[in-house]
């Protein structure tokens, strides 16, 4: 498989903050690749050095066979960008927005006019197109700048958080079009995402956590770690259960916040036995089938959802200044 | 919200043929298509706000009237009135005020580089393939276009004046305010360049552009002026501009024209190196 995206050993500090460090992966060819990770996580850095933005302060990366470094308007040929912020002019119309974009990667004439009518029908806003982009809703924003991405018919889209402000039908109707990219035109993306749900969805997911790849490889590889189920109590004093579970049934547990967590294969027949010995210090137990959540949690000993409401707030106010 | 209905389902969209898919792109882009076109928005977006053009137009035109007439009936002799003496000092004050309309015209302009940055656009340009120079030359030259045509609406009130334009007359002034435009939209764009807000820019607009504008001989004539306000006035660049915009107009003005002209065009060449200079720097500096 050729790859759309090599990334080697990078590294990136603002001032004393570390928000990259040592990140190295590939994306292949007609692979949706995700990044998942908190605010703050170092997501945005990495978008940033990928679309050729910022360079990096140690190490590079490949974009279609093309070097970051040396050779950044080869690379932005092969990249579609695709930002969280809207890139769009507001006071233009959808097919203007679309000319403009050609005229900036060196389309132009029949071949730009055919690019724009192809991709405004397959975003579905064919009947749109002379419409000021001011006067569009939110979703439909968001598909004149996946067609703007898309016109130059790239190696690689790149796209930032790319469902954030969508409506979950929207979401879904987002997701179903990247899949239909890369399976249809063989285009490889590369997407940062807060969310655990659309990271399963992902071919391949890299896990960023305080500027390091805590994880790496399918949804269905990372959440084989796990063995078996995960056991989720509620407890009033934690640890004392936790020690009382290890002493007495031998079973190695995990406190976090106000839970205790197991992890073992056929957890729910183990329910039984724990509700016979430590009943009145359990408020509940859930038994699940182990997600993405869980697997942060094992490679970066931190609960996502606290982390995901910006634990780092130096690291995110960082990123947002650059 | 999504309207589904107007969306091609998935199903639709596979069916569509992959020979459909255009090619990847692998020439250069040049140089002037990308400039051309990030002209032609700056125009476009321009003339869809109605309220700047007429912001830019009308507070000038406002100035002119009352500082002109006030000021006519203050001092109404010798180098105030010179070159334009039979008209008084609202003549006097008509290439100050072209020179005004310019600047305004430059400022507001400029100010879409921080829009530009603030709401995404310019991200999405900055990630194109086209030379970093394309940015510079599409964004200063439709400023200065913008800026230059504003100027040129405002000849229009001339021959309220009795001053008469002739048409070889009009393309110098025209020309002239070209020049002029260049340079104040270079200024503009390297303040603009590195801010993050409008609230910044302004201060800075309102610190270093309007009183070079002041000293600039649109007000009051280098030939009157004390000896300090007359070295400030010969080392701003500006006080050139409108002095070959006099010249022009009137046939008479305190500098030569060929020196006005060359340290104007200097000065159109310094603000687009700096510039240059700038945006292509910003990679390497990571901002």
């Amino acid at each position: 498989m050729a790859f759309a995206v090599e990334v080697e050993n990078i590294g990136h500090c603002y001032g004393e903050l570390r928000a990259l460090a040592g990140v190295s992966f590939t994306v292949g060819d007609s692979e949706i690749f995700g990044l998942l990770g908190p605010n703050g996580g170092g997501k945005s850095t990495l978008f940033r050095i990928l679309s050729t933005l910022m360079r990096p302060q140690e190490g590079t990366a490949r974009v279609g066979g093309y070097d970051l470094l040396r050779e950044p308007d080869l690379v932005r040929r092969c990249l579609g960008v695709v930002f969280q912020a809207s890139s769009l002019d507001l006071k233009l119309t959808a097919e203007e927005n679309l000319r403009h974009q050609g005229h900036l990667y060196g389309l132009r004439g029949r071949d730009l006019q055919q690019r724009i009518e192809l991709m405004l029908g397959r975003v579905g806003l064919a009947d749109r197109r002379h419409t000021a982009c001011e006067k569009l809703s939110g979703g439909q924003k968001r598909r004149i700048e996946i067609a703007k991405g898309l016109l130059h018919n790239p190696r690689l889209l790149l796209l930032d958080e790319p469902t954030t402000g969508l409506d979950p039908l929207a979401r879904r109707e987002m997701w179903s079009y990247l899949t239909l990219l890369r399976e249809r035109d063989g285009i490889a993306v590369l997407t940062t995402t807060h969310l655990l749900e659309e990271a399963e969805d992902c071919d391949r997911l890299g896990i960023l956590h305080k500027g390091h790849l805590a994880a790496l490889g399918t949804p269905a590889e990372l959440k084989q770690e796990i063995e078996g189920e995960v056991l989720v109590m509620e407890a009033d004093a934690p640890e004392r259960l936790r020690q009382g579970i290890q002493e007495r049934l031998h079973q190695p547990a995990q406190v976090i916040g106000h839970q205790v967590r197991i992890e073992r294969a056929q957890a729910h027949e183990f329910v039984p036995a724990l509700m016979d010995a430590f009943g009145p210090q359990i408020r509940s137990v859930t038994v699940a089938r182990p997600t993405l959540e869980d697997v942060f949690l094992r490679r970066t000993g931190q609960r996502w959802s606290i982390e995901a409401m910006g634990e780092a707030p130096a690291a995110t106010a960082a990123e947002a200044r650059a | 919200m999504m309207e589904p209905a107007a969306t091609a389902t998935p199903a639709e969209l596979a069916a569509t043929p992959s020979a459909a898919v255009p090619a990847r792109v692998n020439r250069p882009t040049g140089l002037w298509l990308p400039a051309a076109t990030l002209w032609w928005r700056e125009l476009v977006r321009f003339y869809r706000q109605k309220a700047r053009v007429v912001g830019v137009i009308g507070s000038p035109i406002i100035f002119w009237l009352i500082i002109g007439a006030g000021f006519g009936t203050s001092f109404s002799t010798g180098a105030a009135a010179q070159g334009a003496a039979k008209q008084g000092y609202l003549a006097y004050f008509f290439p100050g005020t072209m020179v005004l309309i310019v600047l305004f015209t430059a400022i507001f302009t400029m100010m879409s580089v921080i829009e530009d940055r603030q709401e995404g656009f310019l991200q999405a340009v900055l990630v194109a393939p086209c030379p970093r120079t394309s940015i510079v030359l599409g964004k200063v030259l439709g400023g200065a276009t913008l800026a230059t045509l504003q100027g040129i609406v405002f000849l229009a009130l001339a021959p309220t004046l009795c001053i008469h334009v002739g048409f070889l007359q009009f393309w110098a002034v025209f020309g002239v305010l070209g020049l002029v435009a260049l340079a104040l939209t270079g200024a503009g764009f390297i303040i603009a360049w590195r801010l993050d807000s409008s609230h910044a820019f302004h201060a800075i607009v309102n610190l270093f552009l309007i009183p070079a504008w002041l000293v600039s001989g649109a007000l009051f004539p280098l030939a009157g002026a004390s000896k300090w306000v007359r070295l400030v006035m010969l080392l701003n660049p500006l006080t050139y501009g409108t002095e070959a915009l006099r010249q022009v107009l009137y046939g008479a003005s305190a500098l030569p024209l060929s020196t006005a002209l060359g340290v104007t065009a200097g000065f159109d060449a310094l603000m687009l190196a700096i510039a240059l200079w700038m945006v292509r720097g910003e990679r390497r500096a990571g901002v």
